[in-house]
């Protein structure tokens, strides 16, 4: 039968490609704020920048529905064990964006209270610099994520992943 | 703030009019200009007064500490305790105070306001670092529950006959006091993934 | 395992085995679940999760405990409530705090005067130009200095706009956490404009550090009074759409209405400011009561209510995003030309200008900046109103250019104390309105 004669459209692809589409277009964060960072997270999901036009605007508050945590804010030493449980909980595949620098490195607060650097706690796929970051550079933070999940690996666990699990760092 | 108001917000003529009202104190203390001052002087031997920056400072004895923030919830209408903090003075202990107080290493400081007569008056302790503690004033007022568990939690001072004197803003197996002088860096050592030395 | 063993045949030794045994399972499986390539905590690991929360055991064994936090989308931020409930009925509750602990009191003792703002703004992150005030105003009180009309005039100004945005995050958070999504899409939509104003005058939308020891970081830049006042009309047509979309709504006033309910002697006790304890029928506001920078020649009122319930904070936080855009257009109208800062060499740096043509400026520029300036030893407590009650800043300083200690006075700190009295009684759902109508920010809770 020619190609034009069947009655239903339909594409064809890879399941790999088709998968990775539909993981990076349906990323469901988890609602992870903790400081000044949560409210320019927040922001990012209020109606001038619009997360939803990334298909990210269920923010869940069950880690065990969400594929996503984005750490906003700093971390406490009181607090990294209740975030690793919650990491501990989201089911794979599952990503982590570093928001702000105080997530990333500990930030102006070197001092006793404060993790130095997320990525000492759980695997950080992309850092997102500023103090707090706007919601323009967590949007761009947002979108080197999609890439990264659009060409890894699909199967394999991050730390077997090219990247080594390791992060993509973001010039901005 | 202008220069001619106190941190009540008043002229510094209604104080030095007010000041007609308070009675003499002890005639080796001077009469602090301030009223309140002058009340917890009149009521309490060894309580010194100095002003600093235009606030009335009360510094007082440890054992003096509940009786003097009963009279000034009581009788001199201080419905509110807005402020309790400490200070370690680890580093500084020959730093000066008024005349006729022992400088210990640790000060409890406490800010009363009353809202009735629209002033403020700050209350010091002194608290020596081998018996850290201090009647608690939770049972007075009731918002110093949260501060004086702070204090506790960051300094080690212990409040006696606080209600729930657990720490607070630390996990429960922290070890140390991080607000000591003596304790927790203020700057921990960063390390980077890529940092050839031995960590 | 390898046999199944009846328990009561255990020798110790198979016991023991089987102990182990069960260990090497338990670690293989969190090593499945964990062994990313994350690293280890570098405290130890901690087994203890959730600690904090010390009770008395229950007084019947018709209650339960369930906790609430310290991730929970209605908590704003990283609070943790433990909750006793005798069905859906709250017989008490404690909040659990700490989960943000920063140290910003210990990093004050590091940093120097000129760069204190920087940390102290981070800690109430919704009004953060009001820490850099209640700073500014303690370090200037030491200094002995009176910065010029124009810096206070631009103070007023900022700190006001300031009030607006935050009590626009609180009418999005209290619209989200009561489920008006609408609600909170408007909150954002106008709190947004807000932050592109401070953008344009601070250079940041948060965090500005720019009201500083001596003044403020730069003069206002062309054109900010068309800005503001355009800013100004957007805010004005919001909080009618508020009003229009909750004040009235039936839904809205049965979540509200008569829920957490506090008098104005728990209050007073409590230590409890701003609109909570306004809201109880007491018009307390350090604007008004004991003024700073030029608060009395701007003409406000002071809102208040009676009931001192939910309904009646949230009420009182709109009516008081109308009060400032009020104090914004006097200070638009009356600014007065002049310095934006000091002229006291001490602490203010020479202009850019001189620089350029002078080697003096330019060390004197590079030792302000690497040294500091000195402040002489004493101590000194300066209170202020921020959005969210008294907000006071106590340092002490020793004649160096780093405080010795420095407390700041956190409004939310004591405001949360009023959780436990006005959630008694109430049902869990309540719990959720009355926690978000007390508009606490964790950050300066835990500091």
């Amino acid at each position: 039968m020619p190609l034009d004669q069947i009655p239903h459209n339909f594409l064809t692809g890879r399941l790999e490609d088709i998968v990775r589409w539909a993981r990076r277009n349906s990323v469901m964060p988890a609602t992870f704020g903790l400081a000044c960072c949560a409210i320019e997270m927040m922001a990012t999901g209020g109606s001038h920048y619009d997360i939803a036009r990334f298909g990210m605007e269920t923010f869940r508050a069950s880690p065990r529905q969400a594929d996503l945590m984005i750490v906003a804010g700093r971390v406490s030493q009181k607090m990294a064990p209740v975030l690793r449980q919650v990491y501990d909980q989201m089911v794979e595949p599952k990503w982590v964006i570093s928001m702000g620098v105080c997530a990333s490195t500990g930030g102006m607060f070197n001092n006793y209270a404060i993790v130095q650097g997320v990525d000492q706690i759980v695997p950080v796929d992309v850092y997102v610099p500023g103090c707090p970051p706007g919601p323009e550079t967590l949007l761009h933070g947002i979108l080197a994520l999609h890439d990264q999940i659009r060409t890894g690996e699909l199967l394999k666990r991050r730390a077997d992943s090219p990247t080594g699990g390791a992060a993509v760092s973001l010039a901005v | 703030m202008p220069d001619d108001q106190t941190p009540d917000g008043r002229p510094r003529e209604a104080i030095h009019e007010n000041d007609q009202d308070a009675e003499p104190a002890e005639s080796d203390v001077p009469t602090p200009s301030d009223e309140v001052a002058a009340a917890i002087l009149e009521r309490f031997d060894g309580a010194r007064s100095v002003s600093s920056h235009g606030q009335p400072v009360v510094y007082l004895g440890r054992s003096q500490w509940r009786d003097v923030a009963e009279f000034l919830r009581d009788e001199q209408q201080f419905t509110t305790c807005v402020d309790l903090t400490a200070v370690d003075f680890l580093t500084a202990v020959d730093r000066a105070v008024p005349p006729g107080v022992e400088a210990e290493r640790f000060e409890v400081v406490a800010n009363f306001l009353s809202h009735a007569r629209n002033r403020r008056v700050r209350l010091i302790a002194q608290v020596p670092a081998t018996d850290a503690e201090i009647a608690s004033l939770t049972p007075l007022y009731g918002g110093l529950n949260f501060p004086e568990r702070e204090v506790f939690d960051l300094f080690g001072i212990k409040f006696v006959d606080h209600p729930d004197l657990t720490r607070i803003l630390m996990p429960d197996d922290w070890e140390g006091h991080p607000l000591r002088k003596d304790d927790a860096p203020a700057r921990v050592p960063v390390t980077f993934k890529e940092d050839p030395r031995p960590s | 395992m390898s046999e199944p063993v009846d328990e009561e045949e255990l020798t110790e030794e198979q016991a023991e085995e089987l102990i182990d045994e069960l260990d090497a399972l338990e670690t293989a499986r969190l090593e499945r679940q964990t062994g990313e390539g994350a690293q280890e905590l570098t405290r130890g690991q901690r087994e203890l999760v959730l600690t904090g929360g010390h009770w008395p055991e229950p007084e019947s064994d018709e209650t339960m405990i369930i906790n609430m936090g310290p991730q929970h989308p209605s908590t704003h931020g990283v609070l943790r409530i433990m909750m006793e409930l005798d069905g859906e009925t709250l017989v008490r509750s404690k909040a659990v705090i700490g989960y943000l602990h920063t140290g910003m009191e210990k990093t004050a003792e590091e940093l120097m005067y000129v760069q204190g703002s920087t940390n102290v703004t981070r800690m109430d992150y919704a009004s953060p130009l009001s820490n850099e005030l209640v700073f500014s105003l303690a370090t200037e009180r030491l200094l002995d200095i009176e910065v010029p009309d124009r810096a206070q005039w631009i103070r007023m100004l900022l700190v006001e706009l300031n009030r607006i945005s935050s009590h626009l995050l609180f009418q999005a958070t209290n619209g989200m956490d009561l489920g008006a999504v609408s609600m909170m899409l408007f909150g954002w939509r106008e709190r947004e404009e807000t932050l592109r104003l401070l953008e344009q005058i601070t250079g940041l939308r948060m965090n500005h550090n720019f009201i500083r020891p001596g003044g403020v970081a730069a003069d206002l830049p062309d054109g900010w009074q068309e800005s503001v006042l355009h800013v100004c009309e957007l805010v004005e047509a919001g909080i009618d759409d508020y009003d229009r979309l909750l004040t009235e709504n039936p839904i809205f006033q049965e979540r509200t209405v008569g829920v957490g309910t506090i008098t104005t002697q728990q209050c007073l006790d409590l230590g409890i400011t701003g609109p909570i304890l306004r809201s109880t029928g007491f018009p307390w506001d350090l604007r008004k009561e004991q003024p700073y920078l030029k608060y009395p020649e701007v003409d406000f009122d002071v809102v208040y209510t009676e009931n001192g319930d939910v309904y009646d904070r949230y009420r009182i936080r709109l009516f008081e995003i109308a009060e400032s855009i009020r104090i914004v257009r006097q200070c638009v109208e009356k600014m007065p030309p002049g310095d934006y800062r000091v002229q006291d060499r001490k602490v203010t740096p020479p202009p850019r200008a001189r620089i350029n043509e002078s080697m003096e400026a330019l060390i004197h520029h590079f030792k302000l900046f690497t040294e500091g300036f000195r402040v002489p030893a004493g101590e000194t407590y300066v209170a202020i109103e921020s959005p969210r009650g008294e907000i006071g800043c106590y340092i002490v300083a020793d004649g160096t250019a780093k405080p010795y200690r420095l407390h700041i006075r956190g409004p939310s700190f004591y405001n949360l104390q009023s959780m436990a009295p006005m959630v008694e009684g109430a049902m869990v759902a309540d719990a959720v309105a009355i926690v978000s109508s007390i508009d606490p920010i964790l950050g300066e809770v835990d500091r």
